[in-house]
């Protein structure tokens, strides 16, 4: 039986309205014209240049970074606690518990930066990358808890016991034992909400103060259409950055599943 | 057997456990022996694993005490105590190395590296896994984590090695030799070893003295042949090996023994440790082994007593055949095992057949 050529046609079709767009971005940043229109002229790279000489976007770029890099540490830190304790311990209302952790997955981001903005302003807390990455905190926390969740669930109970069994303490066996089998999911949750942190826009724009993070900048830069050929260029190393990121990212998930001994299921969550 | 002399390893004072409402375990007293390799057997959720647990300090007990070497375990941790355990799925350490694994509880030890590397060479040569040390933990076969399982925890040379259904994981081959091996290893080491396991043959095979436990109590604790030729209650009949049952009746007791009447061999006199406690509200019965049973070839003479019945099924397992043969008088068929012996024919259903039987293989419960 020969399989309906339509589907085919749709699954080429949706890959391409999903990846074309991202390809454009280098050609655009590479192409020797303010005018981001077909036919391409000419190559150059005075795009990267013009970037590389924003003062600004060097700015915004340094908070973007710190902003991720903290939310990225502090969400995957709270993420193990939680984690550890859903897989592990029973306690009274550990249901609710959990589920308001993971609300902020759901919530809309709008919501949630009124209403912290509404607070930080009430209570007299300047506006500030701080307050940017209390923001992200929350929003990238339930994404960390679900990655190391299902790490933690994976782990066999066992090799605690063992561990204790031996003459361990529990401590040492968590040193020992249980952060090397999780590493996998520690870095994944590292990634995954530095990436998420990187590319937020609505808390980033209404808890920065006079502070720009990334996505704001460019967002603004959007307003000038001569601007936009470097946004390109930008848009074209955060591609790269991002390939990078994950092709780490699935490196540790793979060399995660192959020391444990245990059977690819794919998918990088 | 030996163990009686020897002095309690481990001493189960009125053990409870609850989770709960669930009463898991519910009042256990027992002794382990130093140097006996023990076995508690029952069907999955009899409280056998939870007892074993108790032992390493992975479980409270409720109420009780667990006494290891003469000492209260209440107070002390599992990574305190004596003991080392292999564990059911082996719990090999994925990321790391056999030879890390095996040398993983040396970690607090004062000796020198080379020492402990030589401690380690040692116990993986003694559980036959020599050369095996540099490879990865997650590389290797079921029966080969069993044995670094196993080196791993003998290495800290525990007073009681306590292993909770090690063989279940493995196919019928390697579990048959993983058998011997550890029996051999049990004697060479000489280390008290409890063993948990649902497989009744295991068991039989491997223990010094076993505890079949139902519902969170020991049913019965003896060796092996005590256990099999005289179960103290139907239920552990039934879960040790095969049990044919026929329905009673006692006529008479005296100092001679007791005089029973049973449907299909008429009478005979049991003597008083053959007769059993049975369950309320069922009948008295005799009981035996499909072994004790023997069908009769043409020239052959019973030496003590013999039936008639009719052969009703024929199972053929090569070196066994399972006859199930209705006595005359009976109504029930009941299952006498054969051992085939070349030259000897096996019987087709509908053979009416000579069965002999001796009234000493028999056990009664009233």
């Amino acid at each position: 039986m020969r399989k309906n050529p339509s589907l085919r046609i749709y699954a080429l079709a949706y890959l391409a309205f999903l990846y074309a767009p991202i390809v454009l971005l280098p050609l655009f940043a590479f192409n020797d014209s303010r005018v981001i229109a077909f036919p391409l002229q000419g190559f150059t790279t005075n795009w990267f240049a013009e970037m590389w000489a924003d003062k600004t976007l060097f700015i915004a770029f340094r908070n973007s970074l710190t902003i991720a890099v903290s939310a990225a540490v502090f969400s995957t830190i709270l993420g193990i606690f939680a984690a550890r304790a859903s897989t592990r311990y029973k306690f009274p209302g550990k249901p609710g518990i959990l589920g308001l952790i993971m609300l902020p997955m759901v919530l809309p981001e709008m919501i949630v930066s009124m209403a912290l903005l509404v607070v930080l302003i009430a209570i007299g807390v300047p506006l500030s990358l701080f307050t940017i990455i209390l923001g992200h905190v929350l929003i990238c926390t339930p994404f960390a808890v679900a990655i190391l969740t299902s790490a933690f669930q994976s782990l066999d109970r066992s090799l605690e016991e063992a561990a204790y069994d031996l003459g361990e303490t529990p401590a040492s066996t968590f040193r020992l034992i249980i952060l090397p089998l999780v590493m996998p999911g520690i870095i994944s949750s590292l990634l995954i909400s530095f990436t998420i942190s990187l590319d937020e826009f609505i808390i980033a724009y209404f808890l920065g103060g006079n502070q720009t993070v990334l996505s704001v900048y460019i967002f603004g830069q959007f307003r000038f259409p001569a601007k936009v050929p470097a946004v390109m260029a930008l848009g074209t190393i955060l591609v790269c950055i991002s390939i990078v990121l994950l092709t780490i990212a699935e490196y540790f998930r793979r060399r995660g599943i192959a020391k444990s001994g245990g059977k690819d299921t794919g998918g990088f969550l | 057997m030996t163990t009686t002399e020897k002095p309690n390893m481990i001493e189960f004072r009125d053990v409870h456990k609850y989770y709960g409402d669930y009463h898991a375990l519910r009042g256990i007293n027992a002794t382990i022996k130093a140097g006996e390799f023990f076995s508690l057997l029952g069907p999955s959720g009899c409280g056998k694993t939870t007892l074993l647990r108790t032992i390493a300090g992975f479980e409270d007990i409720s109420s009780g005490a667990v006494l290891i070497d003469d000492k209260k375990m209440d107070d002390v941790p599992a990574n305190k105590r004596p003991t080392n355990m292999v564990f059911q799925s082996y719990a090999i350490f994925p990321h790391l190395t056999v030879e890390e694994n095996v040398g993983f509880g040396l970690r607090r030890d004062p000796r020198s590296k080379d020492e402990k590397a030589k401690a380690v060479a040692e116990a993986l040569e003694m559980v036959g896994l020599k050369g095996y040390g540099k490879r990865a933990a997650h590389a290797l076969s079921g029966g080969q984590r069993q044995r670094v399982a196993l080196a791993r925890a003998l290495i800290l040379k525990p007073k009681v090695l306590l292993l909770d259904e090690p063989l279940s994981a493995l196919d019928k081959k390697i579990r048959e030799q993983m058998q011997v091996e550890l029996i051999k290893l049990q004697r060479e080491v000489g280390i008290t070893f409890v063993l948990v396991t649902h497989d009744q043959e295991e068991a039989l095979v491997m223990s010094d003295r076993i505890a079949v436990m139902f519902e969170g109590q020991i049913a019965q604790l003896a060796d092996p042949e005590t256990l099999y030729r005289r179960p103290n209650s139907r239920k552990v009949a039934n879960f040790i090996g095969t049990m044919n049952f026929l329905p009673a009746e006692v006529l008479s007791e005296g100092a001679g023994g007791i005089e029973v009447e049973a449907q299909g061999f008429g009478r005979m006199t049991l003597s008083a440790d053959q007769v059993m406690a049975g369950e309320a509200g069922q009948g008295a019965v005799v009981g035996f082994r499909p072994e004790t049973l023997t069908i009769l070839y043409d020239s052959q003479t019973a030496t003590d007593r013999e039936v008639m019945g009719t052969i009703e099924e024929v199972v053929y397992f090569g070196d066994m055949t399972y006859y199930d043969v209705k006595l005359d008088g009976t109504t029930e068929a009941l299952r006498i095992s054969m051992r085939n012996v070349f030259g000897r024919p096996v019987l087709e259903i509908g053979t009416r057949a000579r069965v002999a039987w001796s009234p000493g293989a028999l056990v009664m419960f009233r």
